[in-house]
């Protein structure tokens, strides 16, 4: 963060001093990000690019970190009239700025600036998380992915499985017969991940997390996790973990879930399709695996997977001219070239349905090491149901971490699962009640 | 006997103690003002408005179970870690004062801890007591699954403690160390001439002559062990597991930063300063009065 802090004042000066000179009137706006490490780089590149592409604009792009401090940072800035013009929010964070009156949209700020967007070209998975009632897309969707599974090819072909499995209950065999052959850790599993193993459990088979699908008709929604097959999901890990084939990896433990994965010391593992491009290059030598789509409950129809990630907003209070830059920068990410390289260079998903087949036509994803990240987007484009559009439920944050809570207890404290996930329900409904009396007599829009 | 300093310009005194009162005043009341407002209403967290609840906040989380755990958690912590520290620092410096072998060198290096951030501090521990990897964690190779903060609250919550109160025993070790050797040697010696054994000479003795510097040291580890653990929670175990080393301020924090609900966040704080005032009022009202300063 300190370099990053560093290289944002660094970049800030240099900027200055291009402003200083005469010859540049180039209008200054700022985005801010939550991303650190390698896709920090990769933003600032892009800042680079955008500004060598044009003369008339100047973005100065900051990291704050992650999502949620961006989120904290981005608020007290608005609050204090400080805001950056772009900011990131991701996506459980979605609905208190849709409620908030902060933002433009992007759908407004675009056709104001004389851009015409065909915004049937953004996937209607991505964007329906994104969008109003009505489909207009308020925020740009960004960085995007969804949850996959990753697993050994190695063990998978000593247990001999060919391909990868498609259900749960092929999963409980494959995972038997490796422990079987003396695999000591089948499944590495972090109950922080409710994202993968249980959002993305309930979109895939369509089942509500909470009435008024998911939240998106009205700020009255319950939550009725505790009537869904997430019941008998849960029952199951349980199962696998009291019987030593699902093992707890977490940072607390000593190893993520997935440098267990990376380090071959786990044969399956779930996560995002962006960590594909972290496992390509920090697998261990000799460390062979493939990803797949989530495995589903048999006898169920596949839908889509939900979208996670974040998009860009645009925040009020700034100048015309500001906008007609972040526009531009808009405008900028949308070229195929673009959306390309940020694909190429991360792991996340084209957002745009032209960009995603001029991928596919040049053979990106023909070989290692983009082989399988397609699957990410055929996930997101399975048959869309009644409960997969997203979730639009109030301070969402707080719900999930109830989630990992009730995860945590029913896996070390033997909680039995009806009463832990009826529990959470009941907890959530209170986090819910709350929000809806915070945003009295606003509607969704 | 009256002895008062008059000033001839009405605004000098007011003018001398201005920068103080201001600083009191932007960081404390005007903060503190703002949480009072905000924990009688619903803020939204963009600024788009707000509503009066009158008790509502207050009742939200007087209601909520997970609340008054959170609350008896923290007592436990304060109690535990303030013990424990003050104790081991006590030995310390009782051992220091004694001018055994070393007694210099142990001097400062007891100090030492104390000079070490609070999340730095969290990271080493964490390896320390990692159950698969740490120093610690190789217990579980003799007796496998005995030690396991990752999946056992018990056992993450005393981790934390332990990492608080090993913080704390440098800044109590020098206070002790400075009051043990404030009594005059007289007294140490005339009591060894009777007869009485180092351990017989701390408690008869020495305790109850440096009883304030004690009770100084109760209140302001009391005090931080309610308010400063947020840094080591955070970067050790964020809450968990299950929730398990969720601490009132650690709880004030997600609620407001991360889940967004910054009025009952405001109203918990309003409820935690409330019981650090009261705690420190007991002690002075009920312990002080055992205490004697002369």
């Amino acid at each position: 963060m300190k370099t990053n802090w560093l290289l944002g004042a660094a970049l800030a000066t240099t900027a200055l001093a291009f402003v200083a000179s005469p010859a540049s009137a180039a209008t200054k706006f700022e985005f801010w990000y939550g991303l650190s490490g390698d896709l920090s780089d990769r933003i600032q590149d892009m800042c680079k690019d955008f500004n060598a592409s044009q003369a008339d604009y100047e973005i100065v792009c900051v990291s704050q970190n992650d999502y949620d401090q961006n989120l904290q940072n981005t608020i007290a800035a608005f609050r204090a009239n400080k805001q950056p013009t772009i900011t990131q929010i991701f996506d459980a964070g979605t609905l208190d700025l849709m409620l908030s009156e902060a933002y433009l949209p992007v759908r407004q700020l675009m056709e104001e600036n004389g851009y015409q967007i065909d915004w049937k070209n953004y996937a209607a998975g991505i964007a329906s998380y994104f969008s109003t009632s009505t489909g207009e897309l308020l925020s740009m969707p960004f960085n995007n992915s969804t949850a996959m599974m990753y697993y050994n090819t190695d063990a998978l072909a000593k247990v001999g499985f060919e391909g990868t499995p498609e259900t749960w209950s092929q999963v409980e065999d494959v995972v038997r017969k490796m422990k079987a052959a003396g695999y000591d850790c089948p499944i590495a599993f972090d109950p922080s991940g409710a994202w993968q193993w249980f959002e993305q459990f309930e979109a895939i088979h369509d089942q509500p997390i909470a009435t008024k699908s998911n939240g998106f008709a009205g700020l009255d929604a319950e939550l009725q996790v505790s009537k869904t097959k997430f019941v008998d999901q849960l029952t199951w890990i349980k199962k696998m973990y009291d019987e030593g084939l699902l093992i707890h990896k977490s940072k607390d433990s000593g190893e993520t879930a997935n440098d267990a994965f990376m380090n071959g010391n786990c044969q399956i593992t779930s996560s995002s399709v962006a960590d594909h491009g972290t496992f390509s290059k920090q697998a261990k030598d000799g460390v062979h695996w493939t990803v797949a789509m989530l495995p589903m409950l048999d006898g169920f129809e596949r839908h889509n997977s939900f979208v996670g990630g974040a998009s860009l907003w645009t925040l009020k209070g700034k100048s015309p001219e500001e906008y007609k830059g972040a526009a531009a920068f808009y405008a900028f990410l949308a070229t195929p070239k673009q959306a390309t390289w940020w694909s190429t260079v991360t792991g996340y998903i084209p957002v745009t349905l032209s960009g995603f087949e001029a991928m596919k036509a040049d053979g990106f994803y023909d070989a290692a090491p983009y082989k399988g990240r397609e699957l990410a987007i055929a996930s997101l484009n399975m048959p869309a149901g009644e409960n997969t559009k997203g979730i639009r439920l109030g301070s969402y944050p707080s719900i999930r971490a109830e989630m990992v809570k009730t995860i945590q207890s029913v896996l070390f404290n033997n909680v039995p699962v009806e009463q832990a996930l009826a529990d959470f329900d009941a907890k959530g409904n209170e986090i819910l009640r709350r929000f809806e009396q915070t945003y009295k007599g606003k509607t969704l829009p | 006997m009256e002895r008062r300093a008059y000033y001839n310009n009405a605004m000098l005194p007011w003018l001398l103690i201005a920068p103080q009162l201001i600083l009191v005043f932007v960081f404390f009341y005007w903060p503190t003002s703002q949480a009072l407002y905000w924990a009688f209403t619903l803020e939204q967290p963009w600024g788009g408005g707000n509503s009066w609840v009158w008790f509502d906040n207050f009742l939200a989380i007087f209601r909520d179970r997970d609340y008054w755990s959170t609350v008896l958690r923290s007592g436990f912590y304060a109690i535990v870690t303030t013990g424990l520290s003050m104790f081991v620092a006590l030995i310390l410096a009782a051992f220091v004062d004694r001018s055994l072998k070393g007694t210099r060198l142990f001097q400062s290096i007891y100090v030492w801890p104390y000079a070490i951030a609070a999340p730095a501090a969290g990271v080493a521990f964490r390896f320390i007591f990692a159950p698969e990897s740490g120093l610690i964690g190789a217990v579980n190779h003799i007796w496998p699954g005995i030690w396991n903060p990752a999946t056992n609250g018990l056992h993450a919550l005393l981790m934390v403690i332990v990492c608080h109160a090993w913080l704390g025993i440098g800044y109590n070790f020098i206070f002790f160390l400075a009051a043990l050797q404030m009594i005059p040697r007289t007294i140490s010696e005339a009591g060894a001439m009777d007869g009485a054994r180092p351990f017989r000479r701390l408690i008869d003795l020495q305790l109850p002559l440096i009883a304030p510097t004690a009770f100084f040291l109760l209140i302001m580890n009391i005090i931080s062990s309610f308010t400063d653990s947020f840094g080591l929670i955070d970067t050790m175990t964020e809450g968990g597991p299950i929730g398990q080393t969720e601490v009132m301020v650690y709880k004030i924090y997600f609620d407001g930063f991360k889940g967004l609900d910054y009025s009952g966040a405001a109203a918990q704080s309003i409820v935690l300063m409330l019981l650090v005032i009261c705690l420190t009022f007991v002690q002075f009202k009920w312990v002080e009065r055992r205490v004697h300063y002369n």
